[in-house]
């Protein structure tokens, strides 16, 4: 367990071909938490959506060490024993939220956490899982979604924003959730303003992009034409 | 996977999907007599023909929205990081859609037959020929839906990319339903063909609908 970590090898992170942010170089061990900083629009998002595997990295790789997927495997991918917070909630809202995190139990699969009705009552929803998601406000919604951390259990989470709309009880709350899943080894990489109150996190500060280092991270096509034997 | 099934089948019925489809299969065969006339053979020659031309339209009415709300609500993320394979996922989701949408169509079929005075062969041989055509039309409309997952008002779009590819079901659909009626006409041939481009369009659509899908990933 103290030798599952994940790291990045000069992974370079982007949309279609061109760079956003990158290379990175940083590893994150069992138990410790990475959190990444930076102003708005500097790639942060991106970098956890590539992580994720919802992007394809640009350049570099994402390597695991020790993590083993719900199959028992080791894992292949990080989305294989991650788990993915968005700006979005990935919460229906016509149905309930106990029928959502149900859902979300069962597809997910893997090492079952705690029962919907328990998960909710970790993040102070307690007594309202018949309640359809619609009808939450949107910290409610955003504390239901994170709700979905604790009804499966991976090792990894990746947070983006995770306490967007949360009020100071509950971010507390949330950080306590996050402190706990550290402690029984596991990993979190977060993006976020706000601090988690996670003191020996990491902080990863992707910098804001100027027009100079922006031509520097653009793949030149000449030099890729060249490497692919082109020309 | 059941759970998947299960769940975009309540979703799919608690917004009626179902029903939008099936009024509109009903709005459209019912005013075919009104615009044809009092004439009850042409009416029953031409009816297998609107019939299948209405499931048509029906079915891809119902397609926009198949991966455009998941997307909205973040869920189509977490599918495509999700154990299951996306190809899979599409599958299924077709599969739902089918169930709540196309199966209601197929079943008023004959109900809706009777407006347009088709004999019980006649009736029966529609009703055969949509319940194996019309998945053919979702795998389809799938690929469509998905390309245009990403645009804000897709549904047009989804139409007029998907009805030329959707022709040649239309044809082999009512071909065999003519075979079934009319005597010199084959009824095993068309209906074998209608059964092959299911099953081809059941394996090549998802693929294609799950590629356009990762590839929209933003």
């Amino acid at each position: 367990m103290t030798s599952s970590q994940v790291a990045l090898d000069a992974l370079i992170v982007g949309r279609a071909e061109t760079a956003v942010a990158g290379p990175f170089e940083i590893a994150v061990k069992a138990g410790e938490a990475l959190v990444v900083t930076g102003p708005n629009g500097a790639g942060k998002s991106t970098l956890l959506r590539t992580l994720a595997g919802l992007l394809r990295p640009v350049g570099g790789a994402i390597r695991l060490n020790g993590l083993i997927a719900a199959d028992g495997e080791p894992a292949a991918r990080l989305a294989d024993v991650a788990h993915y917070v968005g700006h979005r909630h990935g919460m229906k809202p016509q149905i309930t939220i106990a029928d959502n995190l149900t859902f979300w139990a069962r597809y997910l699969g893997g090492a079952p956490g705690l029962r919907p009705s328990a998960a909710l009552a970790a993040v102070g929803l307690a007594g309202i899982d018949d309640v359809p998601f619609g009808y939450l406000s949107a910290g409610q919604q955003r504390r239901a979604s994170l709700a979905r951390l604790a009804v499966v259990r991976r090792t990894v989470w990746i947070l983006d924003e995770p306490t967007a709309a949360l009020d100071l009880a509950s971010q507390e709350r949330f950080a306590g959730m996050v402190a706990d899943h550290l402690r029984t080894g596991g990993i979190a990489i977060a993006a976020t303003h706000h601090p988690l109150g996670l003191d020996q996190a990491e902080t990863l500060h992707i910098p804001a992009r100027d027009a100079a280092s922006e031509a520097a991270m653009t793949i030149d096509e000449a030099d890729l034409a060249t490497a692919e034997g082109w020309l | 996977m059941r759970a998947l099934f299960r769940r975009d089948l309540k979703l799919a019925f608690s917004s009626g999907g179902g029903m939008t489809a099936v009024i509109f299969f009903l709005a459209v065969i019912a005013t075919v007599p009104f615009g044809v006339g009092p004439d009850l053979n042409l009416l029953s020659r031409i009816g297998p023909a609107i019939l299948w031309i209405g499931a048509l339209l029906s079915t891809l009415l119902t397609l926009d929205r198949l991966f455009q709300a998941d997307r909205e609500d973040g869920t189509l993320d977490l599918l495509i990081a999700g154990p299951v394979p996306m190809p899979l996922v599409v599958l299924i989701k077709c599969l739902a859609l089918w169930t709540a949408s196309c199966l209601p169509l197929v079943l008023a079929s004959p109900l809706l037959g009777l407006f347009l005075a088709l004999q019980p062969t006649a009736l029966f041989a529609v009703m055969l020929t949509l319940f194996v055509g019309t998945p053919a039309i979702v795998f389809i409309g799938a690929v469509g839906a998905a390309v245009a997952v990403a645009l804000p008002r897709g549904g047009l779009l989804v139409s007029v990319l998907v009805l030329p590819l959707t022709i040649p079901v239309l044809i082999f659909g009512v071909s065999a339903t003519y075979g079934a009626v009319t005597d010199p006409a084959p009824f095993l041939p068309p209906f074998l063909i209608l059964c092959a481009l299911t099953l081809f369009f059941g394996a090549l659509g998802p693929l294609a609908a799950a590629a356009a899908l990762k590839a929209s990933g933003d």
